[in-house]
C-alpha cells in the first residue's frame, strides 16, 4: 500500500486510467498515511469518510468513461479555501467551527475534475506567517528532521508538509508574499504561484486581496502543472479574475529550453545569505546553461524596497479584510458590556498575536496623516517594481533566484522576532507585488541535509515558459531525496 | 465654484441681538438607485420584505465573498450626472470606508472617495416661500455624485436589551449627491431638494420616495454676518422631508446665533433632527469622529467608462424638468408658478398633461394644483395613490365646461369623487346635481322669491346691488343647481333693472 502514496500525481492518474488500482485503494492508502502522520499536525480537519465516498463515486465515473483531470486523486486543501459543509477556520480561533454553505471556486473546479478531498490543511492564522507557528491549531512539523522540530515554512506549511510526507498527492495553497514557494523550498516540494488573476479568489478567505493568489504544492513540476490547470480559470464572481483560456501547461513540462534567456538579478545577492544558497544558485545557472539556456545578468534596482512596501500594503488590506470577523454573524463571540467592548473582547481573544500585530500596522498606515507616507509611498514602490520587471523582460524570458534566504529552521527560533521572520519573504514578495508567476523547484540539500529550492519568475500569464524552465531545472537537479519516515 | 460671495436676500436674514445674520447651507443628498438588485450583489432591493430575506453571502460579509459591480447602477449614476449638467468622469474608483457597526457586516462601506463617477455640475432653483411667493432663480453648484453601498438597519426597540439587525437594505446602491454650500435660506434648501427629486424622478434613476428614506438629506448649516467670514458648520443627518429640512435649518441657524451672541463658539459636530420636538441634538462630536481609513478597494477594478457609453445614455435622456417647465409655459400658457409646481416631478407633469389634454389649460392647472394637490396634502397621500385619476378629474372639468354643473357644485362633486363615490357623471346623477337651465323653471323660482319679498323688490329698483340678495335666495331654493347666469338674467328682467 505504501507504494501508492509514493507515486506522483501524474503516475497515480495514469495508474488509475490503466486500471492498475482504483481511487478507493489509492484513497485508503493515503488515509492510512494521514492517520500515521498526526505528529506532523499538517491537518486541521480530516474528511476521511467524505474522501471514501468521493473515491467510490470517482471509480464509478471512471467506469462510465467520465474521468476528469484529477479523477480520483486524493488531495488536500489549505484551510483558507471555503469548503461546503466542512469546517473552514483559516487557522484562527475567531472563525470557531464555521462551516460554509458554499464552495470556493478553486476547490469547486477541482471537485468538478474529480478530486478526492482528504482534509483541510493547517496554516499560519489567516495565512499570516512564514513558519506555520501562528496557527491557532499549533505548528506544523517539517518531516525532514526527526531529532528537532523544524518548521515547514508558511503560511502553507500544512500543504507543504503533507505533500512532502506523502500524505496526499498534492495540495492547494495560497501565496500572498511567498506562502507557497517558501514552504515548498523548506520541504523539497514544488510550489507555484500563478499570475494574479489566474485563480479565482472567490470563496478563499482573504488576507491581502491585491496580492493573494492560489496555487498548488506538488511533488513534481508536472504535477504542479496538472493541479494548476484544474484550479485556474475565469470566474465572473471575482472582478480581478482574468478572462483568458487556461493552457495545457503539463505539455510544456519536458520541452527544450534551448535559447531561453534566463535573467540573474544582481540585487538578489544579499548580505548574510548562507554560502550554500549562493552555491546552489550558481549551480542552477550552470544547469540552465547546460540545458541550452542563455544566462543574462539583469538588474531589478528597487528590490530592496519590496519587503518594506509589502509589509505596508499587505497589513493595510488585511486590517480591512479582517474587519468582518466581529463576532456578530458567525464564529467566536465574547460578550462584553456594550458593543465596542464585545468587539474588543472578541477580536482580542479570537485573533492571535501576529494577526493582531498586522491589523495594528495596517490600521496605522491607513490612518489620517500617515496614509501618504506609508500606503501611498508603498504603492509607488509597487509601480517601480513592476517597471523593474518590465525592463528585465526586454533582456530575458525568465528569472532565476533562490526561493528563500535559508533552509527550514527550528520551531520557536524566529517566532519572537517578527523582522527576522519577515525576511523569509525577501525573494518572493516581489512577484506578488508585480502580480507575476513564480515557481519554487527543489534543487539540493544544505550541509545539514535539508532541502533548498530555487525560484523561477516569469512574465505575466507566461506560466508556460515557467513550467518549461522549471522542468529543465528539475531534471538537472534530479532531486530524489525524501525524508525518512520517522513519524508513523 | 463655491459662490461664497453670494449674500442672502435681506428677507432671508435673521435678526440677532448683534445685528443681522445669514445662513450658509450645503446638502448631501442620498438617493437610492432605482435598481432591482444591489450595488455589488444580486440580492433584491424590494421594499418591505421579511427582515433578512434579501441578503446574499456578499451582503452578509461571509468569509471569502467578493463584490461585483452592478452595471445598471453605474448607468443610473451617469444618467443622473447628465441630468445635473455635470461632468462624467470616465475614470472613477471604489474605495473602502472602514468603521465597525452591527449593520455593516463587511466592516467597511464600499464608496467612492477620491475619484467619484460624476464631478461638478449645477442646477437652477426657484425658492418659494410659505405664502407661495416665487423668489429669484438661484444657481446651486453640484460638487460631485458618487456611488456607495447603503448599510443595514439596526432595530433597537424590539427588545429592552438587544439590538436586532435587518440586512435587507445592506448593499443597496445609493447616489450621494453633494452640493456646494450655495444655499442661503431654508426655502432654497428645500427647493434644491425638490428640484433634485424632480430630476431623478424624471430620469427614473430614483423613485424619490422620502417617506421610505429612498431620498434623504444630510444638511450642513453654518451662519455668518452677511457677506462676512464663514462660520463653523454642523451636519444634521438623515432629514427626510422638505418640511423637516426647513425646520431643521431654522432651528440650527438660530441655535448657532444664540451661542455665538452669548460669546460661545460652535463645535463642529454631527447632529440629529428630532421631528417631534422640532430640534436638533448632538449625535457625535468632532472628537468622536471616525478615521475612516479610506483606501482603494482591492477587490474591485477601477471603473473605466467609454465616452460612447456616456453618449449613448445622453442620447436617450427624457425631457428634464427645466425643459418641461419652459414647454408648459409656452404651450399651455401657464404662469411660472404653476409650471414649476407641475413639473416638479414626472408623475405630476404627466398627470397634468392628461387632465389638460383637449381642455382649458389654466382651469386644468387650477383644479390639479389647488383642489387635487390640496386634498392629497390634507389626506397625506401621494399623487400615485390619488383616489381621483387624471381621467376622472378631466371628466369633472368637462361637466363644468358644458354647463352641466357650476364651479361651486363641481367642488362638491370633487369631494365625493375623492371619497370614492364614483365618476363625476355618476355623482351628478346620483345626487341630482345637474344644473337647472330650464328657463321656465327658473322664471317660476324667481317669481316666487320676488313675491315672497315685495319690500326688497321695491328697494332693489333704487339700489341695484340688492340683486345679490335675490340671486342668493333663488340659488338656495334651487339647492344651488340653477344656472347662475340664467338666474341673473331673469331677475334683472323681472325686477325691471
Amino acid at each position: 500500500m505504501s507504494e501508492l502514496t509514493q507515486l506522483s500525481l501524474f503516475d497515480a492518474l495514469d495508474g488509475m486510467s490503466k486500471g492498475n488500482f482504483s481511487s478507493v485503494e489509492l484513497t485508503e492508502a493515503h488515509i492510512k498515511a494521514c492517520e500515521g502522520g498526526k505528529k506532523l499536525n499538517a491537518f486541521i480537519s480530516d474528511t476521511h469518510d467524505l474522501a471514501r465516498e468521493q473515491a467510490k463515486a470517482s471509480d464509478a465515473r471512471r467506469a462510465k468513461g467520465e474521468a476528469g483531470l484529477l479523477e480520483g486523486a486524493p488531495l488536500a486543501v489549505k484551510d483558507l479555501f471555503c469548503t461546503e459543509g466542512v469546517k473552514t477556520c483559516a487557522g484562527s480561533k475567531i472563525l470557531g467551527d464555521f462551516a460554509p454553505t458554499y464552495e470556493s471556486t478553486v476547490t469547486a473546479n477541482m471537485k468538478a475534475d474529480g478530486m478526492v478531498m482528504l482534509g483541510k490543511l493547517n496554516l499560519d492564522e489567516f495565512a499570516m506567517g512564514s513558519s506555520n507557528e501562528t496557527s491557532a491549531y499549533g505548528p506544523v512539523i517539517n518531516p525532514w528532521r526527526k531529532d528537532e522540530d523544524l518548521v515547514p515554512g508558511g503560511s502553507s506549511g500544512g500543504s507543504a508538509s503533507a505533500v512532502a510526507a506523502d500524505m496526499c498527492l498534492g495540495a492547494t495553497a495560497t501565496d500572498t508574499g511567498g506562502s507557497i514557494r517558501q514552504p515548498a523550498s523548506f520541504t523539497g516540494t514544488v510550489g507555484i504561484k500563478p499570475t494574479y488573476g489566474r485563480c479565482s479568489r472567490w470563496g478563499t478567505v482573504a488576507f491581502a486581496s491585491s496580492l493573494d493568489q492560489a496555487g498548488p504544492i506538488a511533488k513534481t513540476v508536472k504535477d504542479a502543472a496538472i493541479l494548476l490547470e484544474s484550479m485556474s480559470g475565469y470566474d465572473p464572481k471575482d472582478s480581478t479574475s482574468l478572462n483568458i483560456d487556461v493552457p495545457k501547461w503539463s505539455n510544456a513540462c519536458g520541452q527544450s529550453v534551448k535559447g531561453l534567456r534566463i535573467g540573474i538579478p544582481k540585487e538578489y545577492t544579499i548580505e548574510g545569505m548562507p554560502v550554500e544558497i549562493q552555491a546552489l544558485w550558481d549551480q542552477g545557472v550552470e544547469w540552465m546553461k547546460a540545458a541550452g539556456a542563455e544566462i543574462v545578468p539583469i538588474s531589478l534596482p528597487h528590490t530592496k524596497y519590496a519587503l518594506p512596501a509589502y509589509y505596508v500594503v499587505a497589513p493595510a488590506e488585511a486590517s480591512s479584510n479582517l474587519a468582518r470577523y466581529d463576532g456578530m454573524r458567525y464564529g467566536l463571540r465574547v460578550e462584553g458590556e456594550d458593543l465596542a467592548d464585545t468587539y474588543e473582547r472578541t477580536r482580542t481573544e479570537g485573533f492571535g498575536q501576529e494577526v493582531r500585530r498586522r491589523i495594528m500596522i495596517g490600521t496605522y498606515v491607513l490612518s489620517a496623516g500617515y496614509y501618504d507616507a506609508y500606503y501611498l509611498r508603498a504603492q509607488k514602490v509597487r509601480t517601480r517594481i513592476v517597471q523593474d520587471f518590465e525592463n528585465a523582460w526586454r533582456k530575458c524570458d525568465a528569472i532565476l533566484t533562490p526561493t528563500a534566504p535559508s533552509a527550514a529552521f527550528a520551531v520557536g527560533r524566529k517566532v519572537s522576532d517578527p523582522v527576522q521572520m519577515y525576511l523569509n519573504d525577501i525573494f518572493t514578495v516581489t512577484t506578488n507585488l508585480a502580480g507575476l508567476p513564480g515557481i519554487s523547484v527543489p534543487s539540493g540539500l544544505d550541509k545539514n541535509g535539508l532541502p533548498l529550492g530555487l525560484q523561477l519568475i516569469g512574465r505575466a500569464l507566461d506560466e508556460e515558459t515557467l513550467f518549461k524552465a522549471a522542468s529543465a531545472l528539475e531534471d538537472a537537479a534530479d532531486f530524489k531525496t525524501k525524508p525518512a519516515n520517522w513519524w508513523s | 465654484m463655491f459662490t461664497a460671495e453670494r449674500v442672502a436676500d435681506k428677507k432671508d436674514w435673521i435678526k440677532g441681538e448683534s445685528g443681522d445674520w445669514e445662513i450658509i447651507i450645503g446638502l448631501e443628498v442620498h438617493a437610492q438607485v432605482a435598481s432591482k438588485s444591489k450595488l455589488f450583489s444580486g440580492s433584491s432591493t424590494a421594499y418591505g420584505s421579511e427582515p433578512n430575506s434579501q441578503v446574499s453571502l456578499v451582503d452578509a460579509g461571509m468569509p471569502g465573498m467578493l463584490p461585483v459591480v452592478n452595471e445598471f447602477c453605474v448607468e443610473q449614476a451617469v444618467k443622473t450626472g447628465l441630468g445635473l449638467n455635470a461632468k462624467i468622469n470616465l475614470f472613477s474608483r471604489f474605495d473602502r470606508k472602514n468603521y465597525f457597526y452591527v449593520d455593516l457586516p463587511q466592516g467597511y462601506q464600499i464608496s467612492q472617495f477620491e475619484f467619484p463617477v460624476v464631478g461638478e455640475g449645477e442646477i437652477d432653483i426657484l425658492p418659494i416661500d410659505a405664502d407661495g411667493n416665487v423668489g429669484d432663480e438661484v444657481t446651486v453648484g453640484i460638487e460631485r455624485l458618487h456611488l456607495e453601498q447603503d448599510a443595514g438597519k439596526s432595530v433597537h426597540d424590539l427588545s429592552p436589551d438587544e439590538t436586532y439587525v435587518d440586512l435587507n437594505r445592506c448593499g443597496v446602491a445609493l447616489m450621494e449627491i453633494v452640493s456646494k454650500p450655495d444655499m442661503r435660506s431654508p426655502e432654497e434648501a428645500s427647493a434644491y431638494v425638490e428640484k433634485l427629486r424632480g430630476i431623478v424622478r424624471a430620469l427614473g434613476t430614483c423613485d424619490g420616495d422620502m417617506e421610505k428614506g429612498n431620498l434623504r438629506a444630510d444638511v450642513n448649516v453654518s451662519v455668518r454676518k452677511p457677506g462676512g467670514e464663514l462660520g463653523t458648520r454642523c451636519e444634521i443627518k438623515n432629514v427626510n422631508s422638505m418640511r423637516f429640512i426647513r425646520q431643521a435649518i431654522n432651528y440650527e441657524a438660530r441655535r448657532h446665533i444664540e451661542i455665538i451672541e452669548a460669546g460661545g463658539t460652535i463645535d463642529q459636530e454631527t447632529r440629529l433632527f428630532d421631528s417631534v420636538k422640532g430640534e436638533t441634538r448632538t449625535m457625535r462630536s468632532k472628537e468622536d469622529a471616525h478615521d475612516y481609513r479610506y483606501f482603494p478597494d482591492p477587490d474591485l477594478l477601477p471603473l473605466k467608462l467609454e465616452q460612447s457609453f456616456v453618449d449613448g445614455i445622453k442620447a436617450k435622456l427624457p425631457e428634464m424638468p427645466d425643459a418641461r417647465k419652459a414647454r408648459f409655459m409656452s404651450d399651455y400658457g401657464l404662469p411660472e408658478y404653476d409650471a414649476r409646481i407641475l413639473t416638479a416631478d414626472a408623475t405630476k407633469a404627466e398627470f397634468y398633461e392628461a387632465v389638460a389634454k383637449g381642455r382649458d389649460a389654466k382651469i386644468a392647472s387650477n383644479w390639479t394644483m389647488v383642489e387635487l394637490f390640496g386634498a392629497l396634502n390634507k389626506a397625506d397621500l401621494e399623487l400615485e395613490d390619488s383616489p381621483v385619476s387624471a381621467d376622472k378629474l378631466g371628466g369633472l372639468l368637462d361637466r363644468i365646461a358644458d354647463d352641466t354643473i357650476s364651479g361651486k357644485i363641481a367642488k362638491e362633486v370633487f369631494e365625493r369623487m375623492f371619497n370614492g363615490e364614483g365618476t363625476a357623471d355618476e355623482i351628478i346623477d346620483a345626487q341630482g346635481l345637474k344644473q337647472v337651465t330650464d328657463m321656465g323653471a327658473i322664471e317660476t323660482m324667481v317669481q316666487d322669491v320676488i313675491s315672497a319679498n315685495p319690500d326688497q323688490a321695491a328697494a332693489a329698483k333704487e339700489n341695484p346691488k340688492l340683486i345679490g340678495f335675490f340671486v342668493g335666495q333663488v340659488m338656495k331654493a334651487s339647492q344651488g343647481k340653477a344656472n347662475p347666469q340664467a338666474v341673473n338674467k331673469v331677475l334683472r328682467e323681472k325686477l325691471g333693472l
